[in-house]
């Protein structure tokens, strides 16, 4: 176990190096390169110079690449010229939002996605699994910012149900620990506070869903409908187990297999959405921050951010991997 | 009165916008306490969907069953799912071809064994793990208390055959199927699960209905044999017999088609000629006559009922049965097949021993 | 009866089995199974209005739909807004312009950019897919390595969120039609070519090619006359998934003000993420495009999947 993610960590090294590389290149293709990109429009030819010979553009490419490298494990990513902040702070304070939204839409995803599709499976042709299976098939076509934004128009203008915009009401005095705000609310006692963060969460949360629950129930569908045809299942039936037994420890053990791997593929494509759903409802996390940096062309801050983005899902794909190797047992052995 | 009676048991496929398929077109065969019964016939004569039938492992949509199937007095066709669910695992019990794709993954052996314990005999448990370890030992698995935590890509074939016959032999069943237990091992390991079966029978008092294509098999274990054509049984001897005197062109056709060792070298084998697919409907007439040199009009005015042409007790679904070839130098054949079984056990008994 | 004889037996049906999928066989049953499928035809229905549309559009559409004919009526600003009626049937957008011309206009914009940016990605994918998995069925040390940088390389281009790694294109382009093709191209690549690949791999163990090789079949003519044909309707199938998947994510980009900025030629991505700013007092501005985009992404997601289960050899029977 121990040599397996020792491996595993290994094998990241060239894919963080190579995205480096990538974000590099991407840096100095910037049209008129990045002093341009700092300066506007309007800065003249000297102006230009001083700065590249400030920021070392003046050296040779892998001289300028090796410093690149090194701000990186500083973690120094620049300065945001929106806002004046270090990129890096910037991204820590809205990287709890993002996550607890991310994690809520994907919770959504697998609480209501596996057992749809487990129940589709079994009722294969019944009106439910004509709708799971068309409902899904419709899901992954909206757009997610046209639902986003349907969600806001019916439950948060019209009815006034939930919020419409941000991660909690303004002025509520609310004590920060982690920065995920329900769970703080929960840790201080402030329950008024979770709540609110709570109904803050649930509208951008249910259209940043939509995707990976159409994926999950299909996923879970299709598995359990091909494990139920598996010679073990027979073999479980014809040792006269209880129902539960055979679909819980003999079916759905098995069928659920490929949805873990499944939820860890889906996490880059929960970011790309957090990016549109957090822009629709200002919810304040790195997807709002992304949308505003490509409207002001924030350079620093965008590379910065798709570094960070792109690492963490990498890591949430080794840890889905992990686990992976843990509950089945032929991937353990190896 | 017999332990299991099936009587004309049929089983239809019925697809949507699909032909209805017969898979088991009128089976009938007894099994006594104690006895082994083979039910012997091609590929896609039907003897697995009669197996599924009787132990209620059928889907319920889209499948038919007609006929009777009485096991001490009930009939399994007509049982709740909820009172079959109690029979199988206790009474009845099955063995499948496949061992490996018949064994869940990603559950250690240990659990696929306890929980049949647990299901039927309320084990729980140290004392469904001892119980399981010893029925491992029972089967033949050397150190059964560490197998009993791996999984079952860590066994060999052979060892997941005999862990499939502890699970099938854990609660002592009266019935054992066993559907081709043998035709996804290699021969070596063949010969030790027959031998294995067998003792397990002989000890428990438990009856056998072994499905198998292979006549090896059948000469080797059987006492009464039945051999089924399109969904029928069309022979039913006693295994002496059926080998002395097979009477039903297909029965001396299959039984002609076993290679000799003795034959004169260059003399070509002896197919039956065409497939199962060149097959009639039983109520056209006798199913195997597109493929039967015997063939005359006669045989296409209906189903040929069941006779005893040759001796009591050896029925033949036949109008124009086999007599041809002589009683005595068939019965010499037969007893040389069960003389190569057994030395063949003996062998390979030897070598996974040394393994 | 011997093991040995039913391998022999097995190798023969199998290369008997290759030789016709890589004939007509497999076309032939996967597309009789595709006109029986609902899902194929819905499918195939929706696609053929859309292309109809796309191709006819600007001819047929009633007026300039460029032109802001009514602009004395829309006032964005005080809400004023005119909904459908009879001269327009779709009513006016927030410039006064005939909002059924701009929808007929717009599709086919909607449709060059899903089908370029799906070529894009199809060619470049494929071709990196292939020349991956040729290394790889063709064999030796080389031939690995050559498959593990390229799939290492792919593998980073998975690891960015496909939005963002579109972003990053556009960003680093600028902003045009172009762009936004190449940026949902882009995205594609690493789909395509792991797919290939993956598929080239499967079938280059398969027995009909340890057969074809036992036979003495050269190594390349297995990679590229047996090995890649039968590797080919995975990729099809996805070809025909990603035009939706396209057509959505050109709409993010517009979404994102990466889209065309020449708003003048209607595309209904950016008609859409124009429309939101009036949302709530002009809601089928945005619907309108919104419908468009989900029901073509619906079509082709449709046709894809009854694709992938015709062509799925284990759901035959």
């Amino acid at each position: 176990m121990l040599r397996l993610v020792a491996r595993r960590l290994l094998q990241l090294i060239p894919t963080l190096l190579g995205l480096s590389v990538l974000l590099f290149i991407w840096l100095n293709r910037l049209p008129g390169g990045p002093a341009a990109a700092m300066l506007g429009e309007r800065a003249t030819a000297a102006d230009k110079a001083r700065i590249e010979a400030a920021l070392g553009l003046d050296q040779p490419v892998w001289v300028q690449y090796g410093r690149f490298l090194k701000r990186l494990s500083e973690l120094n990513l620049g300065v945001s010229t929106q806002t004046g902040q270090p990129v890096w702070d910037e991204f820590t304070r809205a990287f709890p939002a993002t996550v607890e939204l991310a994690f809520v839409a994907m919770l959504i995803a697998i609480a209501v996605g596996v057992p749809l599709g487990y129940f589709a499976a079994r009722r294969r042709g019944s009106w439910l699994d004509v709708t799971a299976v068309s409902g899904s098939l419709v899901g992954i076509c909206i757009p997610v910012f046209f639902l986003a934004f349907i969600l806001k128009a019916i439950f948060a203008v019209q009815l006034g149900w939930f919020p419409s915009f941000g991660r909690q009401t303004t002025g509520l005095d609310a004590t920060e620990v982690t920065g995920f705000y329900v769970l703080d609310g929960i840790l201080t006692g402030e329950f008024d506070a979770a709540w609110d963060a709570f109904m803050h969460l649930v509208l951008p949360a249910l259209a940043l869903s939509s995707i990976p629950l159409a994926i999950i129930t299909r996923m879970t569908r299709a598995s359990v409908l091909e494990v139920l045809g598996e010679d073990y299942v027979r073999t479980a039936e014809s040792k006269g187990l209880s129902r539960s037994t055979v679909r819980g420890r003999h079916v759905l053990r098995n069928a659920l297999l490929p949805v873990v791997t499944a939820i860890g593929l889906l996490t880059g494509g929960l970011l790309s959405g957090a990016v549109l759903t957090e822009s629709v409802f200002a919810f304040g996390g790195i997807g709002s921050f992304i949308k505003t940096a490509i409207d002001e062309r924030d350079y620093p801050v965008l590379v910065g951010f798709i570094m960070f983005i792109a690492a963490a899902y990498v890591v949430i794909n080794l840890l889905v991997d992990l686990a992976y190797s843990i509950i089945d047992p032929r991937v353990r052995v190896h | 009165m017999a332990l299991l009676s099936v009587d004309e048991l049929t089983v239809t496929f019925t697809g949507r916008g699909r032909r209805d398929v017969k898979a088991v077109s009128g089976v009938s065969f007894d099994v006594d306490q104690g006895q082994v019964v083979g039910l012997v016939g091609e590929s896609g004569c039907g003897k697995s969907v009669t197996s599924l039938a009787l132990m209620g492992l059928l889907p319920r949509r889209g499948v038919t069953v007609g006929g009777r199937a009485e096991f001490d007095g009930t009939d399994l066709l007509t049982l709740s799912p909820g009172r079959m669910r109690d029979l199988r695992g206790s009474q009845l019990a099955m063995i499948f071809q496949d061992p490996l794709s018949s064994l869940n993954p990603v559950v250690p052996i240990g659990v696929q064994v306890t929980e049949i314990l647990a299901r039927h005999r309320g084990l729980k448990g140290e004392a469904a793990r001892k119980e399981a370890a010893a029925l491992l030992d029972r089967v033949g698995i050397p150190d059964p208390t560490r197998r009993l935590k791996e999984y079952p890509h860590q066994l060999s074939g052979g060892m997941r055959q005999r862990a499939l016959i502890a699970m099938a032999v854990a609660c002592a069943p009266r019935l054992l199927i066993a559907d081709e237990p043998t035709t996804a091992l290699d021969v070596t390991i063949q010969a030790q699960i027959l031998e294995l079966l067998k003792e397990l029978v002989d000890q428990q008092g438990t009856a056998l209905l072994m499905i198998t294509h292979d006549l090896g098999v059948v000469a080797g274990l059987c006492d009464q044999v039945n051999v089924l054509y399109a969904g029928r049984v069309v022979e039913s001897a006693e295994r002496r017999e059926l080998f002395a005197a097979p009477t039903h062109p297909y029965a001396h056709g299959l039984l002609g088609s076993i290679p000799r060792l003795d034959a004169p070298r260059g003399e070509p084998l002896k197919p039956i000629r065409g497939s199962i697919n060149d097959t009639i409907a039983w109520t056209d007439g006798c199913a195997f006559a597109p493929r039967c040199d015997r063939y005359t009009l006669e045989c296409l005015q209906g189903t040929p009922a069941l006779g005893e042409p040759r001796t009591p007790g050896h029925q033949v679904r036949c109008v124009n049965p086999v007599f041809s070839r002589g009683v005595d130098e068939l019965r010499e054949t037969a007893l040389e097949s069960d003389a190569v079984e057994t030395a063949g056990t003996a062998a390979a008994a030897d070598k996974e021993a040394g393994a | 009866m011997s093991t040995k004889t039913d391998k022999i037996d097995r190798l023969a049906e199998l290369t008997a089995a290759a030789e016709t999928s890589a004939g007509a066989g497999l076309w032939v049953e996967a597309w009789r199974r595709l006109r029986a499928s609902k899902m194929a035809v819905i499918g195939a229905v929706v696609i053929g209005v859309f292309v109809v549309v796309a191709i006819v559009g600007p001819w047929v559409a009633p007026y300039d739909p460029t032109a802001q004919l009514w602009r004395g009526e829309v006032f964005p600003n005080q809400n004023v807004f005119v909904g459908p009626r009879g001269e327009n049937w779709l009513g006016l957008d927030h410039l006064g312009r005939d909002e059924f011309s701009r929808m007929l206009v717009g599709a086919r914009q909607t449709l060059l950019v899903g089908v370029v940016a799906t070529l894009l990605g199809f060619t470049v994918g494929a071709l990196i897919g292939g020349v991956s998995g040729a290394a790889l069925v063709l064999g030796g040390k080389v031939g690995q390595r050559i498959d593990t940088v390229v799939m290492r390389v792919i593998d980073i281009m998975l690891a960015l969120p496909s939005l963002l790694l579109a972003v990053s294109v556009a960003a680093v382009l600028g902003q045009s039609l172009t762009t936004v093709m190449i940026a949902v191209g882009v995205v594609q690549i690493p789909v395509f070519a792991r797919l290939l690949r993956g598929a080239m791999l499967a079938q280059g163990g398969a027995d009909y090619v340890l057969a074809a090789q036992a036979l003495g079949v050269r190594k390349r003519r297995i990679a590229l006359g047996h090995v890649l044909p039968n590797s080919l309707s995975p990729v099809i199938v996805q070809g025909t998934l990603s035009l939706a998947t396209a057509i959505i994510e050109a709409a993010a980009l517009s979404y994102l003000g990466l889209g065309n900025p020449d708003a003048a030629v209607p595309e209904w991505g950016v008609m859409l993420a124009q429309a939101q700013r009036f949302f709530d007092s002009a809601p089928m501005l945005a619907v309108y495009p919104a419908l468009g985009i989900i029901i073509t992404a619906l079509g082709f997601t449709l046709l894809g999947e009854a694709m992938r289960e015709a062509l799925d050899p284990k759901l035959r029977s």
